[in-house]
């Protein structure tokens, strides 16, 4: 069997608790199969609670694994120091606030030269470090480098100071980034260009990025593939195309329907949000907000005692459309994308 | 029907250690009752200041010239007990950023009696509570959440709860200053369906304030377009989304792709560059060093506002040749 991408980093069967002061036990990720391979440029999409960010997290280490593990390259993480150092050289996190993320009082030279430094990159690969930091800080579009080598970031504005972040994590030459919300404090008119920055890194380093985001418009500009995730789950994955054009969750076809300007959508704005994940409920996690279950096309085809009390399989990570949802399930084969959701027009 | 808002001609400038900033030049805007009029622009554009000085609360130093008229008086030159009258009875804010606004070691209750009290000070406990449990009740949340303090709550409900603040001493203009900007897509959408209720049904007017032009293309009746402090493009909201005339309006609405649209797979679009500093403006049309279509003569001379029928109107000389 050939798979289509080899898989660099992949989570299998992640589980992460923590516990509350309360001493209840928090499932912040509970059961989750992911993988991103070379070159693959996958998002990684929820409401806030939804675990998004604490596996981004587990992704690159910082937040070691309750149950299950995250393979790089094949092999088990190694959570020593040592192998956490080793793993940074391969997977550098960019964080979404680059006006907190900076020192501001570094200059970016000192700031992109930092990581350069800690793992002594100029010995390891004979270049000089002025010489890796221009070419990272070009890389990420910021040319010609050299004129903002002395420059503070309080000089800079929110997409340059967004560049020097992500140059940063260039100058150790990542085969992984991993971008938390990269775009959603910057300008519209900015955000086009920094997303092509991305696909332009993918195209001539073979870089690959697993964004984490909450906005779907990203990832139609952007992602190979989409993993959307509820309450500690990926509740459905698939290519952009099947995901964002055939939804086939009641919970992204929600989130599809409340983008503004998706007219052929009727808005389903869920009420509340996100449980605590201290109580995940019983069944399927997204029932008590479930438009199907409310409606009654659950009831109908006979899958509301399961939605209420049967827990569904967590979700593999192979390739085509997967949906964790039991009126899915029962409506599979049918082309059908589930009743009462879908206005044509 | 009249206006609960008119502004004439508004030109707002800080003193800065660089000399003169100029944050906003010559704006003109009118909101009606029942109608929500959208303000678009990136940060630096000028629409904070402009929201900000619509109540006066724009900093010390700020020389402000043109006309705010609030229900037909001018809030710009009207005395101070006049102004106090018009804050939070006639016209109040809802910044962004509920987090940082609330404060955090006051109750729900207290924060929301508090500009009650303040303009009606005969007002007894027992009508306080009455009145903050319906504000709470009419932003969707449970009277029971009085008692809590903001910590205690999500982020969409601190939010909620700074629409009910807004409300609570019955203006009949909203100001909302990003409201939605750091809250997820569901949360979003739950706040701009209980604005756009509010309006509809206590006939508010509303000016409504975000950079993302396809939030205001989905809940506004009019929409305009800032560009370093003035007015670029206005027009119907759906009309100027679909079809914006003005080259930066443009690159507004193609910046957030629909989604299903093949043109925009792989290819995010954007536009280089950054806005201008507002003590530095180009010569002529501030847009021109950004722009696509830029000509010498875009860069002779600022454009005026054209108008081109139907309620739009955008500042530039070339929408004929670039639409």
């Amino acid at each position: 069997m050939t798979r289509t991408v080899d898989r660099f980093l992949e989570a299998q069967r992640v589980g992460v608790e923590f516990t509350t002061r309360g001493g209840s036990v928090a499932r912040a990720l509970d059961g989750i199969d992911l993988s991103v391979g070379r070159g693959e440029i996958v998002a990684l999409v929820g409401e806030s609670g939804s675990g998004k960010t604490t596996l981004a997290r587990t992704l690159i280490g910082l937040e070691p694994p309750t149950s299950g593990e995250v393979l790089v390259d094949g092999a088990p993480m190694d959570h020593s120091l040592r192998g956490l150092r080793a793993l940074r050289r391969r997977v550098q996190m960019v964080l979404q606030d680059a006006a907190g993320a900076l020192n501001p009082r570094q200059t970016v030279y000192e700031s992109v030269a930092e990581g350069v430094r800690l793992h002594r990159l100029a010995r390891s690969t004979g270049r000089s470090e002025t010489e890796i930091v221009a070419q990272a800080l070009s890389d990420a579009g910021l040319r010609p480098p050299e004129r903002l080598f002395l420059r503070y970031p309080h000089e800079l504005s929110g997409g340059q100071r967004q560049r020097v972040l992500i140059a940063g994590a260039l100058a150790l030459s990542p085969e992984l980034l991993i971008a938390d919300e990269p775009v959603s404090s910057l300008d519209a008119s900015i955000r086009g260009e920094l997303l092509a920055l991305l696909l332009r890194l993918r195209e001539e380093l073979g870089l690959g990025v697993l964004v984490v985001t909450h906005d779907l418009g990203l990832a139609w500009n952007i992602a190979d593939r989409i993993a959307v995730m509820y309450l500690g789950r990926i509740v459905e994955q698939g290519s952009t195309e099947q995901v964002l054009e055939s939804p086939r969750h009641p919970y992204t076809r929600a989130l599809l329907s409340v983008v503004p300007e998706i007219d052929r959508l009727e808005p389903v704005v869920l009420t509340g949000e996100i449980p605590d994940p201290t109580r995940i409920p019983d069944g399927c996690r997204f029932h008590p907000r479930c438009p199907c279950l409310l409606d009654g096309s659950s009831a109908a085809a006979g899958v509301d005692g399961d939605c209420r009390s049967t827990p569904l399989e967590i979700l593999p990570a192979a390739p085509g459309h997967l949906v964790a949802c039991h009126l899915d399930a029962k409506l599979h084969g049918s082309t059908a994308p589930g009743a009462g959701l879908f206005t044509d027009s | 029907m009249g206006e609960l808002l008119e502004l004439r001609e508004l030109t707002v400038s800080y003193r800065t250690s660089e000399g003169p900033l100029t944050a906003v030049r010559g704006v003109d805007l009118v909101v009606r009752s029942g109608e929500i009029v959208g303000v678009a622009g990136e940060s630096g554009c000028g629409k904070s200041t402009l929201a900000s000085t619509v109540l006066r609360l724009q900093p010390k130093d700020a020389a402000v010239t043109g006309e705010a008229l609030v229900d037909g008086a001018d809030v710009l030159t009207m005395g101070w007990g006049d102004l106090r009258a018009v804050r939070w009875a006639e016209a109040s804010i809802v910044f962004q950023g509920a987090l940082h606004s609330l404060n955090p070691v006051q109750r729900v209750f207290d924060q929301i009696a508090e500009p009650i009290r303040l303009h009606e000070p005969r007002v007894t406990t027992q009508e306080l509570e009455q009145r903050v449990g319906q504000l709470l009740e009419q932003v969707g949340l449970p009277r029971a959440r009085s008692r809590a303090y903001p910590h205690q709550l999500s982020g969409g409900q601190r939010q909620r709860v700074m629409i009910a603040m807004a409300l609570a001493c019955r203006p009949r203009l909203i100001v909302a200053d990003e409201p939605t900007t750091a809250l997820d897509v569901m949360v979003q959408a739950q706040i701009l369906d209980l604005l756009q209720g509010l309006v509809r049904d206590l006939g508010l007017g509303m000016v409504l304030i975000s950079h993302d032009l396809s939030v205001l293309a989905d809940v506004c009746d009019r929409v305009v377009v800032m560009y370093a402090g003035r007015v670029v493009e206005v027009g119907p909201a759906d009309e100027l989304f679909a079809d914006p005339l003005h080259p930066y309006a443009r690159a507004l609405s193609g910046a957030f792709p629909r989604i299903g649209d093949p043109a925009a797979r792989y290819a995010p679009s954007g536009l280089g560059g950054d806005p201008p500093d507002p003590r530095w403006l180009p010569q002529g049309c501030s847009f021109a060093p950004r722009c696509p279509h830029a000509v010498d003569a875009c860069r002779a001379e600022e454009p005026p506002l054209i108008d081109f029928g139907g309620g739009r109107a955008a500042a530039c000389i070339r929408v004929e040749e670039t639409r």
